[in-house]
């Protein structure tokens, strides 16, 4: 309902704004009666008549349709619902019809996306950037339905200077059929600049590499300028590929490295795998949950502000069931890491059946505050299509900063110094006096606190659920290895490279393929390096 | 000049006398009565062997099997072998696809192919597929296939000297991503539904009470030979061998052993265990999918052996009985209870009884002694 109104609102604007207009066309009832007949062909023509006739009532009659709220009368009048009223849409009188004894048209697939196309056009003179920009694409796509007249209109009322660069792509393609030869290596000229992805796709068709029957450019020299604009738009496309494949690499990275960090000082320092490691993951997201449910609930006015908030609160969340599960559990297992792993495999089904029960097995929603949420895309002229997510770069960023203070955390502080230490050696460690018990538990809860901030950030890219913290598990033991034992740097790379490596294959071999080729890789890998890319320097023959 | 002397038998006995007398009993008695109850006992007495326990108990013989194959591993020779549960899929797939092509025309499509190709649009069976409609080449397939897998893979990772937790934590990544590999639709394996729709097997349908008793009987006779040749293993010279390696494999290679071979073949022949429990699985539960090659079931067989208790032989079975008996009954009862069961299972015994049942046997049989 509230969706309907603002439609009717949106189309009360446009109707207000395109009536300065002129129009020629005229529309009577006579013309929509096609709509309803059995002959699909009168009906796409019917459509195009509509959208020739003023702009007021075309975008009315076509949001109608697309709406489904044209009817018949039996008197063959064709009526409009409107709220609870039926108009006229030629004359904008009430009429007074029996709603039992309307008739509703038959449309096929082709006809929908002919009405959807037609829309799409009244929608560039939208007020709103999404709609206008996915209008855009749309409409693109389509090159068939558009009145050149509104895209004109469009590309005057526009401020974005992207969407600009679009509109006078899609009018540069407009034109191009009904122009003459050195007007069209003039369109080319500008069509080499844009920002507009469908514009590939154009140029393919007008260059006549792309092998198919619609060939339309008879002048060679257009064709071979086609060719070269093509050639100048894709390798910006690449070029936009590329920087956009590293982005979400090093973002899938940075939860990657939060996740792998913990576990690498974890491991480094009691020799214990955890396998409950993910669940802090998970408790971490669910920490974000509850604090942005507490700010919906009661503190809406300061709601953008709640990942304040949820960060030290899913840090300490973690950081508390990480000392709880050090003091209960592992403490009685040290020196037994096989019993340790398998222990912590129990704590993790008991974990996450915990948080089945309590919020349910079904994903929580976690949503971003509105100045993480939205995306931006820098230096298009040298990038075309390249868009950044804020969340993720915002992740990104957070997950550096962690790290940097974890690593002033084990090297400047008296704590971690005890924790290097006990790392290095225990036995003599401990002979010097360090309470080696208590390193052990702070780390550990040190560690699951880091792993809490990545599920803090995690639930700002991902799916919050109880197994979240399985799927990321494998991935981060992977970069321990990886990495070498108790490495911050080899985990830094190891996380990063693995992010950036996976995101890379994926297009070319698909996500599965590239999980075992970079298993394989690291077992080869393992062969040359069995202590991973950074390994401690010592004498130990137990590795 | 010295009288001292290394007292070590060149050959002990697989089992104790009395223990042979137990176990042909237990194997006399499973022969008779379990035919018998299931087939000539009238439905709705009390002696009645239902389907449903009959293939039930057939299950927990398989898993018993492969909580056998991995306690010869991890009890014996220190692996913590985290991919067992691939083994195991790798024997019920390459099953599976015997009994997918002995459907036959029978199926949705009435098509020679296994209907997930006619689906897929598939126009001939992959390259492995050939050869599958014959039993001798996927018998011959189920005994080698796992095991060569197990030794190409160990033989890398031994070789590097990867151990401990390390290893666990090589072999659960490679079980996860051959599970995701089983998942895709291209893989030729039936993809996220697997294979199921079973109609016979070497002629014989596949829900007939008869079938079922001689799959029962087979599961059993699997988990008695391999009883006894993980016996055979763990008493013989190189038993030894691998016990020294598990307590201490440094000083096994300072007295000039090389460690590769002993893994090796333990590893090798635990996995070989592994694929004939699971080819043995399939046609008795009816269904296999790349569900039962995740990470969690393997960690799964390992909470079974531990359990029972490690490095007993015996205590694998009844872990795997135990577990899973549990399991029956309380999925069936309170089915969200279950997981805070299992999870607490793996906390309490690693906790408490790290011997497992066995061991807690052991200690009471041996204080009585004291006494």
């Amino acid at each position: 309902m509230i969706k309907f109104l603002l439609k009717f609102i949106s189309l009360l604007w446009f109707s207000a704004f395109i009536s300065q207009m002129g129009w020629a066309a005229n529309l009577a009832q006579a013309d929509l009666k096609d709509l309803f007949g059995e002959d699909f062909s009168a009906k796409q023509q019917t459509i195009s008549k509509i959208v020739e006739a003023p702009p007021e009532l075309a975008s009315t009659i076509l949001f109608a349709l697309q709406d489904e709220n044209v009817y018949m009368t039996p008197k063959n009048e064709v009526v409009i619902k409107n709220l609870n009223n039926y108009l006229d849409p030629i004359s904008n009188t009430e009429v007074r019809v029996d709603e039992s004894s309307l008739e509703t048209p038959t449309f096929n697939n082709i006809i929908r996306s002919d009405i959807e196309a037609a829309v799409s056009q009244f929608k560039l003179l939208s007020k709103d950037y999404k709609t206008r920009s996915e209008a855009i694409e749309t409409l693109s796509n389509d090159l068939g339905q558009i009145q050149p007249s509104l895209v004109k209109k469009a590309f005057d009322n526009e401020t974005d200077t992207k969407l600009k660069n679009h509109l006078e792509s899609l009018d540069a393609m407009l034109k191009f059929k009904d122009s003459d030869t050195s007007t069209k290596l003039q369109l080319l000229k500008t069509l080499s600049h844009s920002q507009l992805l469908s514009v590939e796709k154009f140029l393919l068709s007008i260059s006549g590499l792309e092998s198919s029957s619609n060939f339309l450019e008879p002048d060679k020299s257009v064709r071979v300028a086609a060719e070269l604009a093509l050639k100048d738009f894709r390798s910006r496309k690449f070029h936009a590929e590329l920087v956009s494949n590293i982005f979400t690499g090093l973002s899938l990275g940075s939860v990657l490295l939060l996740a792998a960090l913990g576990l690498a000082i974890t491991y480094g320092l009691i020799g214990v795998i955890n396998m409950a490691h993910g669940e802090f993951l998970m408790i971490g997201a669910y920490a974000t949950f509850v604090i942005q449910t507490i700010f919906r609930n009661h503190l809406v006015q300061y709601q953008d502000f709640y990942l304040i908030f949820a960060v030290p609160f899913s840090f300490l969340c973690a950081g508390a069931f990480g000392l709880l599960l050090e003091k209960i559990v592992l403490r009685h297992l040290y020196g037994r890491p096989l019993e340790t792993l398998l222990a912590t495999f129990g704590v993790s089904l008991l974990i996450m059946q915990t948080v089945r029960v309590i919020f349910g097995a079904q994903n929580v929603e976690v949503g971003n505050p509105t100045w993480m949420s939205g995306s931006f895309s820098p230096l298009q002229d040298f990038f075309p299509g390249l868009l950044i997510p804020y969340n993720r770069l915002i992740i990104f960023f957070f997950a550096l900063s962690v790290v940097v203070i974890t690593w002033v955390v084990l090297n400047k502080t008296r704590m971690g110094l005890f924790v290097r230490a006990v790392t290095q050696n225990r036995a003599m460690a401990s002979c010097v006096g360090v309470k080696t018990r208590k390193v052990d538990s702070y780390a550990f809860a040190f560690g699951a606190g880091i792993a809490g901030l990545g599920g803090c950030a995690l639930s700002q890219i991902g799916n919050v659920g109880p197994d979240l913290g399985q799927s990321y598990i494998i991935d981060s033991f992977m970069v321990v290895v990886l990495g070498g034992v108790g490495q911050l740097a080899g985990t830094i790379i190891g996380s990063f490279g693995l992010g950036v490596l996976s995101k890379f294959s994926e297009p070319f071999i698909g996500a599965v393929l590239t999980k075992i080729a970079v298993l394989v890789i690291i077992i080869l890998f393992i062969q040359k390096r069995p202590q991973g890319m950074f390994a401690l320097k010592g004498r130990s023959s137990e590795g | 000049m010295s009288d001292f002397q290394l007292n070590i038998p060149s050959k002990q006995s697989i089992l104790s006398k009395q223990w042979w007398q137990v176990l042909i009993a237990i194997v006399v008695f499973v022969y008779l009565l379990v035919p018998l109850c299931a087939l000539y006992v009238p439905e709705g007495s009390f002696f009645h062997l239902s389907a449903y326990s009959l293939t039930l108990f057939g299950k927990i013989m398989c898993y018993a099997l492969a909580a056998l194959a991995l306690d010869l591993v991890w009890g014996y020779c220190g692996i913590l072998s985290l991919g067992h549960s691939l083994f195991f899929a790798l024997g019920g797939y390459i099953m599976g696809m015997y009994l997918m092509r002995s459907i036959g025309t029978e199926g949705v499509y009435h098509s020679e192919l296994p209907d997930f190709m006619v689906f897929l649009d598939w126009k001939k069976l992959p390259w492995f597929w050939e050869g599958t409609n014959h039993f001798a080449w996927v018998l011959f397939l189920i005994l080698v296939l796992p095991g060569l897998f197990a030794f190409i893979f160990g033989f890398f990772a031994f070789r590097s000297r990867i151990k401990g937790v390390y290893l666990s934590i090589i072999t659960q990544a490679l079980t996860y991503a051959s599970m995701l590999l089983f998942f895709r639709n291209e893989t030729g394996f039936g993809g996220n539904n697997g294979f199921t729709d079973f109609k016979r097997i070497l002629g014989f349908s596949i829900t007939n009470s008869n079938t079922r008793v001689v799959l029962f009987l087979f599961s059993f006779t699997a988990l008695v030979l391999g009883f006894i040749a993980c016996r055979r293993i763990v008493q013989s010279k190189l038993g030894r061998v691998t016990m020294a390696i598990r307590d201490a494999e440094n000083r096994v290679m300072f007295s000039g052993y090389d460690p590769l071979g002993y893994k090796l073949f333990i590893w090798t022949f635990s996995a070989f265990l592994c694929g004939i429990a699971g080819a043995l699985y399939v046609p008795q539960v009816g269904i296999i999918n790349p569900g039962e090659m995740s990470p969690g079931n393997s960690i799964e067989l390992a909470i079974w052996v531990a359990v029972g208790g490690r490095a007993t032989l015996i205590g694998p079975i009844i872990g795997a009985f135990f577990v899973n008996g549990t399991k029956t009954i309380f999925t069936a009862l309170a089915p969200e209870y279950w997981l805070f069961i299992l999870g607490g299972l793996f906390v309490l015994v690693t906790l408490f009884i790290p011997n497992g049942v066995v061991g807690l046997i052991k200690d009471y049989f041996y204080k009585k002694k004291q006494k």
